[in-house]
């Protein structure tokens, strides 16, 4: 014991780090901060401790080359002692890791932390989720399959409206005209040199900041927060009620990082990494790519924007997100802090929440996708067949071969861009059908030129069986006045 | 007190080691924001788009949407499969083509070509077009990107070599002509 004594106080006669590292543990927080709602900021740091070491790992075995990332993986995966577990260790990590940021900036916002004195924290903050979301993104490159190639060419379309630099922005991004061995190389660069560097530097500055300016008390309704008051408050407040962050506090941090630890390496084990998807191969086009899933409300909304909003939203939007975001605290730098006392604080983080998870769920399923296989792998239901004319017959068979079934349910099955169509006689005449088939309209093809007029009659004739039992299909009365077989029917 | 408003011999050397560096970091800045920029600034001297043989035309049957690939003309060593490019080829008759980008205009997706509903559809984002390219429905705000193309000596070959997007400019048949 006494030599181990004496080596640390042999380093620390070298160092003098002993003292302010005390200094930093023991510094008193008020009492009431030691909460599990106060956790989140130091599990988000130790994932990403978690992240660095596994990243590591994977480094010593993955090739960042367009020609060879793909067989890598294969390698980590199949070949390599427990590469399967390091790469699935990585690919939760990083899920967990934006959720944690969320939830953690979620908690900051509502209890009001980004007021006075810690206005730069939280821009630090916000820099600090842009960086994680960007390593997100540029993870899922690293992951060199499918869905990262056609991934890389949804950005560069993105990037490629930018008004006048757009073409040179595409370049810089790809480093070089299309989508290969540069690209692959600097989004390398990017998620394992130049965005972590930047993360660790921005974690340091606002991990200083929290000790420096003490973390936030809890609010309390009617503490209100004033300049020229503030800080003798919450200095007085450390004194009369505080308490060491070490011991006092740390457990709780302690206990939930180990379980957000313990949960990833579950989620690995159970699940498996991540892909990696097909080759990337661009001449292999039967592929449908999606994005991860903190990007799928991205991918929902690209497919449900106007096209004259796109460009707009995707361009101005994310600008004006990320700088109200920056001015959030000179914005409300003052008064109420509780979120008892903030409705609009509330039902903005509910607005967004509620949003962001209809797109992500919408996503899941993307119901504007045509579903490429319906035609030849969904049967028309037996029962729309029965009792029907050789011409309706002929019809079904019309509305299979043209694929109407891509973006058309009939009973369970078939694509949704379109509406279903198991009561579509119930809605449209015998006109309207033959003109909604002949020139589409409503985000409908015109199937006018593909079509001959006797494939059309069939096809409406099978289109007019289509109602629910007890309803008669749609007819148009003046027609059957003017061509006297009203009273015929 | 009256050292503040004279020039010591240290405090010159100072200036003049903050100027020294101040020009080295520029000599060397130049150099570096080149390298940078290289993949524009490249693509605008010698420009990264050539002609490509697709093959011979007898290959594709008159009045139908095929799917032809070829290497693309700006490779690196490690580009792989990834420099490999598909493309849809139309030949309308004899000598006349449309040679279409598989990337979706609206967000380059890669589309597929449906002969029996004469459409091509995205699998992305919901967008289709007609056999001629033109937009059928969905989000892409133009039609399908075209490569301007010749017919030489019985081969079709193409003016390819960067990624179409949609963006100002960028699209392959900006000012285009027909070649045939």
């Amino acid at each position: 014991m006494r030599m181990i004594a004496s080596i640390a106080e042999w380093f620390d006669h070298r160092l003098q780090l002993a003292a302010p590292i005390r200094e930093a543990a023991e510094h008193p927080v008020p009492r009431n901060t030691a909460s599990w709602w106060y956790v989140f900021g130091s599990a988000a740091l130790v994932v990403f401790l978690l992240q660095l070491a596994t990243g590591i790992l994977l480094g010593m075995v993955y090739v960042p080359s367009a020609g060879e990332a793909w067989n890598s993986l294969q390698a980590l995966n199949h070949d390599v002692t427990l590469g399967w577990f390091i790469r699935a260790l990585h690919g939760w990590g990083s899920n967990f890791m934006v959720a944690i940021v969320l939830i953690h900036m979620m908690q900051v916002f509502l209890f009001g932390a980004y007021k006075f004195p810690r206005e730069l924290t939280w821009i630090v903050g916000v820099f600090l989720l842009l960086m994680t979301l960007g390593m997100a993104f540029t993870g899922q490159i690293m992951r060199f399959d499918q869905d990262a190639y056609w991934g890389l060419g949804i950005g560069a379309s993105i990037a490629s409206r930018v008004p006048v630099f757009g073409p040179a922005i595409v370049k810089l991004m790809l480093g070089g005209p299309i989508i290969a061995g540069a690209t692959l190389s600097r989004f390398f660069a990017l998620h394992v040199f130049i965005v972590p560097g930047s993360l660790i530097a921005f974690v340091a500055l606002h991990l200083l900041m929290v000790l420096k300016l003490g973390i936030n008390e809890w609010p309390m309704p009617g503490r209100i927060v004033k300049r020229a008051t503030y800080e003798s408050e919450y200095h007085e407040l450390t004194k009369k009620d505080g308490a060491p962050f070490v011991p006092y506090a740390i457990w709780k941090d302690m206990f939930f990082a180990a379980f957000i630890l313990l949960a990833i390496g579950a989620c690995a084990l159970y699940f498996g990494p991540f892909g990696p998807t097909g080759r990337p191969d661009p001449t292999i086009i039967q592929t449908v790519p999606k994005p991860d899933y903190f990007f799928l409300w991205l991918y929902a909304l690209l497919s449900l924007l106007p096209p004259s909003l796109e460009t707009p939203v995707l361009l101005i939007g994310p600008a004006l997100v990320i700088i109200g975001l920056l001015l959030l605290p000179f914005l409300s730098g003052e008064g109420e802090k509780s979120w008892r006392r903030r409705p609009i604080a509330v039902l903005t983080v509910l607005l967004i929440a509620i949003v962001l998870g209809t797109f992500t769920h919408l996503a899941e399923y993307a119901p504007w996708s045509p579903h490429m296989n319906a035609w030849s792998s969904d049967p028309v239901p037996d029962g729309m067949l029965q009792r029907t004319t050789a011409l309706e017959r002929q019809g079904a068979l019309v509305f299979q071969v043209k694929q109407c079934r891509n973006c058309h349910l009939l009973g369970e099955s078939g694509g949704e861009r379109g509406p279903s169509l198991d009561s579509v006689a119930a809605r449209l005449t015998q006109d309207q059908l033959i003109r909604q088939v002949i020139q589409g309209g409503g985000n409908m093809p015109a199937y006018g030129k593909n079509l001959s007029p006797a494939e059309t009659t069939a096809l409406v004739a099978f289109l007019e069986t289509l109602h629910p039992s007890g309803q008669a299909p749609a007819r148009d009365a003046s027609r059957d006045l003017v061509t006297g077989d009203g009273a015929q029917r | 007190m009256s050292n503040e408003t004279m020039l010591t011999r240290r405090g010159l050397l100072m200036k003049v080691g903050i100027l020294f560096n101040g020009l080295v970091g520029v000599a060397l800045a130049v150099p570096i924001v080149q390298f940078l920029l290289s993949s524009i600034t490249r693509g605008r001297a010698d420009g990264y788009l050539s002609w490509v043989s697709l093959g011979r035309v007898s290959e594709f049957p008159e009045g139908e949407t095929r799917l032809a690939t070829f290497r693309n003309p700006y490779v690196t060593p490690s580009d792989g499969k990834t420099a490999d490019t598909a493309c849809w080829v139309r030949r309308i008759g004899g000598e006349q083509f449309q040679i279409f980008a598989v990337n979706c205009a609206h967000l380059g997706c890669p589309v597929r070509w449906f002969p029996q509903s004469g459409l091509f559809m995205c699998p992305c984002h919901g967008g289709a077009y007609y056999r001629d390219g033109s937009r059928a429905s969905g989000p892409p705000e133009r039609g399908l990107f075209e490569y301007p193309y010749k017919v030489e000596d019985g081969q079709i070959t193409i003016h390819a070599g960067e990624l179409p997007t949609p963006g100002p400019g960028a699209s392959l048949d900006r000012g285009r002509t027909s070649c045939a």
